[in-house]
C-alpha cells in the first residue's frame, strides 16, 4: 500500500486565537508565569527595535531582528529547565535571553566584538552562521549530558530554510537512532531570506519530517506563547525520556532577513499585513487583560522599564573596551603555538602604523 | 558598454551566455526573485524563466552535486554558493565528486560547470561570510580556480569560464563588487585561463597578489615607488590553478625578488605554492629570500579588528623594505 502524503492528518496547535480568546484546554499556567513570559516578550520586542534604530544609526552592525517571533522563542525557552542547553541560529535572542544569554553581549555580537559570543555560563552554545549546523551539536551535546546522566535536554533551534540542510537530516537521523534527548524546534517563520517555505520543501509540514526519522512531531501556532509553551513542556518530557522530537512552530519573519535585505523585492505587503494581525504581543495582552491580570498602566510602566533595560544593555555594550587583533592569537588553541607567537608579536607592531 | 562594476560586469556577462547557449542554467540560493543577495543575477529569472534562474532551497551539498549530475548529461551549470564560507557544506561534492568525475570515470564524463562564490574581507560580515579558501581547491586535481580583480577581468574570465569543459571555482571578491567602474566592451571577448596578469613593468621586485588584494598593492606600489627609487613588478595572477609558472618565473628571473601578498591564511596558502615553485625553477636568480604577506594564521576574526588582521599597506610596504634591502 503507498503511503500518501497527502492522507497524513495534521492538526496545528491552538490555545488563543488572533484576538486572545481561549480556544484550547485552559492551560495550567499562574498568573506569575503569564505576566513573566509577556514581560520577557516585551523585552524582546523593545531590544529588536533598539537593535534596527541602532544599525539605522551605524552604532552597531548587520542585525537579523526577530519581531514576530517572540511568542515562539520566549515559549519555546521559558519551558526549559537550567539544566538544559539551547544551540541557536542569529536570530535566537528572545530564547537566548530568557535561558540567561547577557542582552549586552548580543549587542557586542552585532558590534563585532570577540566577546559577542560570552554566554557568561548560562547553557548557550556560540550563535551559529551555517545553517542546520548547531542540530548535529545538539544531538552531540544531548548524547553527551545522557551519558553523563545530566537529565538535560538540548534544544536546537533552526528555521523553515535550515530543514533543507543535509545537517538538520542527519542530526534528526542520530538523535532517532540514539534515543537522544533533543527537541528540533524550527521556527518556519515563512521565509529563509526570499525563499518561501512552499519553496523549501514539498512535504506539507515541516512537523511529519519527524516521521521518517522514527520520531514525534507537532505543529504549533507559532505566535500563541501558551501554545508554544504547552507544547513544548511535552516535547521536553518526551526528550528527557528518551524520545526525541520535532516541533514546528509556523510563525512569520516581521522584518527584512537583515538590515542588508530588502525585503519588496520578492514578498507581497498584504503577506506582511496579514500576519501583523496575528502579532504573538497582541495577542496575548488582550488575553492577560480579559483575565483582568493586565493592563494600560502596567502595560506602559513595562515598556519603560524595558527601554531603560535596553539602554542599560547597550551603554555596557558600548564601555566594554574594544576588541585587538592580538587578542585573536588567544583562542585559537589552548596553548598558543610558536608560529601564532611570533605572528602576534608581528601584528601589535604594525597596527595603526599606515593603513 | 560604459564603465561598470564588477557585479554589473558579472550580471551582463551571465546574461549574454544565457542568450547564447540554452544548456546555460543558473542555481543557487536567492539568486531567482532577489537576484542574489549581491544582485548577480539580477533580471535574470524575469528574463529567462525559473527553469533557467533557479531558486534552490538551502544546501549547497545538493547545489553543487546536483551541477556536477547536469554538467555529466548536457546542461551548462552556474551555481552560486552564496558566501564562499558555506563551500565547506559542499566540499565532497566540490573536492571528491566534480573534481574527480573526468578521472573516475576513465573520461567519459567531464563535469563542465562554473561554481560562483563572493569571498573576501573588509566588509564587516558575520562570521564565515570572509574567509578566503582557495588554497583548499589548489590542492584539488581536477579543478581551475579563477580569481579576477575587476570588472574587465571578470567578464572575460566568466565567459571562458562557462565555456570550459572542466569543472571551474569562479571566485568573486566582494569588496570590489561595486568599489570601482571600468569601461568594459559590450562584444564578446574571453580571457584565457591559466594565464596571469603583468600589471606594470618593473625591474627590481616581483609582488604577485590576486584577488581582493590587487588594488591595495596597486596603490602601494606607487607610494613605494614614489618614495624611493625603484622599479617594481606586479603580476595579478588571475587564475591559481593552473598557476601561470612561465610569467612568474620570466619576472622573477628578471627581478631576483619576489613579495607575495594575499588575503588568506599565510600557512599553506598559494603563495607557499608560488614560493615553492620560485625555489625549484629560478633559486639561482634569486637576491633576496622570497616574504609572504598575508593574513595571520587563526580564523578569520571578527569585524571590529579584521583591518589590523588582513595584510594592509603597512605590511606590504614592510615586506617590499624587508625584500629590496636585502
Ligand atoms: C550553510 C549556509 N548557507 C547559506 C547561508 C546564508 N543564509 C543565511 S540565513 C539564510 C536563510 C535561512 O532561513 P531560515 O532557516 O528559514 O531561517 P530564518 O532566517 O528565517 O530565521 C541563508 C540562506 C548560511 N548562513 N549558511
Ligand atoms: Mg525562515
Amino acid at each position: 500500500m503507498w503511503i500518501e502524503p497527502s492522507e497524513l492528518k495534521i492538526e496545528r496547535i491552538q490555545v488563543l486565537d488572533e484576538n486572545g480568546k481561549l480556544v484550547g484546554p485552559d492551560p495550567d499556567v499562574s498568573d506569575a508565569d503569564l505576566i513573566s513570559m509577556y514581560k520577557w516578550m516585551v523585552l524582546a520586542r523593545v531590544y529588536d527595535q533598539r537593535a534596527l534604530k541602532l544599525q539605522r544609526q551605524g552604532r552597531i552592525g548587520t542585525y537579523a531582528p526577530l519581531s514576530g517571533q517572540e511568542a515562539a522563542q520566549v515559549g519555546s525557552a521559558f519551558a526549559l529547565e537550567r539544566q538544559d542547553w539551547i544551540y541557536p541560529s542569529y536570530r535566537e535572542g528572545a530564547a537566548c535571553f530568557v535561558h540567561g544569554f547577557p542582552m549586552k553581549n548580543f549587542f557586542l555580537y552585532t558590534m563585532g566584538h570577540l566577546k559577542g559570543t560570552d554566554a557568561e555560563g548560562a547553557n548557550v552554545f556560540p550563535v551559529q552562521i551555517i545553517i542546520a549546523a548547531q542540530c548535529l551539536h545538539a544531538v552531540g551535546g544531548a548524547w553527551a549530558g545522557k551519558y553523563n546522566g545530566e537529565n538535560s535536554v538540548s534544544v536546537a533551534y533552526v528555521g523553515d530554510g535550515g530543514t533543507s540542510e543535509g545537517d538538520f537530516h542527519e542530526a534528526l537521523n542520530f538523535a532517532g537512532v540514539y534515543k537522544l534527548p533533543v527537541v528540533f524546534f524550527v521556527q518556519n517563520n515563512q521565509w529563509a531570506i526570499s525563499v518561501p517555505r512552499s519553496k523549501q520543501t514539498a512535504s506539507q509540514t515541516i512537523a511529519q519530517k519527524a516521521l521518517a526519522y522514527g520520531m514525534a512531531g507537532i505543529q504549533v501556532d507559532g505566535n500563541d506563547i501558551l501554545a508554544v509553551y504547552v507544547v513544548m513542556k511535552q516535547a521536553l518530557e518526551r526528550a528527557r525520556n528518551g524520545s526525541p522530537v520535532v516541533v514546528e512552530a509556523v510563525t512569520y519573519r516581521q522584518g527584512p532577513h537583515t538590515t542588508a535585505d530588502d525585503p519588496t523585492k520578492y514578498r507581497h505587503k498584504d503577506d506582511v499585513e496579514n500576519w501583523l494581525a496575528k502579532d504573538p504581543l497582541k495577542r496575548m495582552k488582550a488575553f492577560m487583560v480579559e483575565k483582568g491580570i493586565w493592563n494600560e498602566a502596567l502595560e506602559r510602566q513595562e515598556y519603560e522599564a524595558a527601554e531603560q533595560k535596553v539602554s542599560d544593555a547597550f551603554e555596557m555594550a558600548v564601555n566594554t573596551p574594544k576588541s585587538s587583533v592580538e587578542e585573536v592569537f588567544e583562542v585559537v588553541y589552548e596553548q598558543k603555538t610558536a608560529q601564532l607567537t611570533e605572528q602576534q608579536q608581528a601584528a601589535g607592531s604594525v597596527v595603526g602604523v599606515l593603513k | 558598454m560604459s564603465a561598470v562594476t564588477m557585479i554589473e560586469a558579472i550580471n551582463f556577462t551571465l546574461k549574454k551566455e544565457m542568450e547564447r547557449d540554452s544548456k546555460v542554467i543558473c542555481l543557487g540560493e536567492d539568486i531567482g526573485k532577489n537576484g542574489g543577495v549581491f544582485r548577480a543575477t539580477d533580471g535574470l529569472q524575469a528574463l529567462f524563466g525559473e527553469d533557467r534562474v533557479v531558486d534552490t532551497p538551502i544546501a549547497e551539498s545538493a547545489i553543487v552535486g546536483a551541477a556536477v549530475g547536469m554538467a555529466a548529461r548536457g546542461l551548462r551549470p552556474v551555481a552560486e554558493i552564496q558566501f564562499f564560507g558555506f563551500i565547506y557544506e559542499a566540499m565532497d561534492q566540490m573536492a571528491a565528486q566534480a573534481a574527480r568525475l573526468r578521472f573516475r570515470s576513465g573520461g567519459r564524463f567531464g563535469a563542465p560547470m562554473v561554481v560562483r562564490a563572493p569571498y573576501g574581507g573588509g566588509v564587516k560580515t558575520p562570521e564565515l561570510h570572509s574567509d578566503s579558501l582557495e588554497a583548499l581547491f589548489l590542492h584539488s586535481p581536477g579543478l581551475k580556480v579563477v580569481m579576477p580583480s575587476s570588472p574587465y577581468d571578470a567578464k572575460g574570465l566568466l565567459a571562458a569560464a562557462i565555456r570550459e569543459n572542466d569543472p571551474v571555482l569562479f571566485l568573486e571578491p566582494m569588496k570590489l563588487y561595486r568599489a570601482f567602474k571600468q569601461e568594459v566592451p559590450e562584444e564578446d571577448y574571453l580571457i584565457e585561463i591559466g594565464k596571469a596578469n603583468v600589471l606594470k613593468p618593473g625591474e627590481d621586485v616581483t609582488v604577485i597578489t590576486w584577488g581582493p588584494a590587487v588594488p591595495l598593492v596597486s596603490k602601494v606600489v606607487e607610494q613605494v615607488e614614489q618614495a624611493a627609487d625603484v622599479s617594481i613588478e606586479v603580476i595579478d595572477l588571475r587564475t591559481i590553478s593552473p598557476l601561470d609558472e612561465e610569467t612568474i618565473i620570466e619576472s622573477v628571473q628578471k627581478t631576483g625578488r619576489a613579495v607575495i601578498v594575499h588575503e588568506a591564511v599565510k600557512t599553506g596558502g598559494v603563495g607557499a605554492e608560488v614560493s615553492a615553485l620560485i625555489n625549484e625553477k629560478a633559486l639561482f636568480h634569486l637576491s633576496a629570500p622570497i616574504i609572504r604577506v598575508a593574513s595571520f594564521d587563526t580564523p578569520y576574526p571578527v569585524p571590529s579588528v579584521e583591518d589590523d588582521w588582513l595584510p594592509n599597506a603597512s605590511r606590504i610596504a614592510q615586506g617590499l623594505k624587508e625584500v629590496l634591502t636585502h
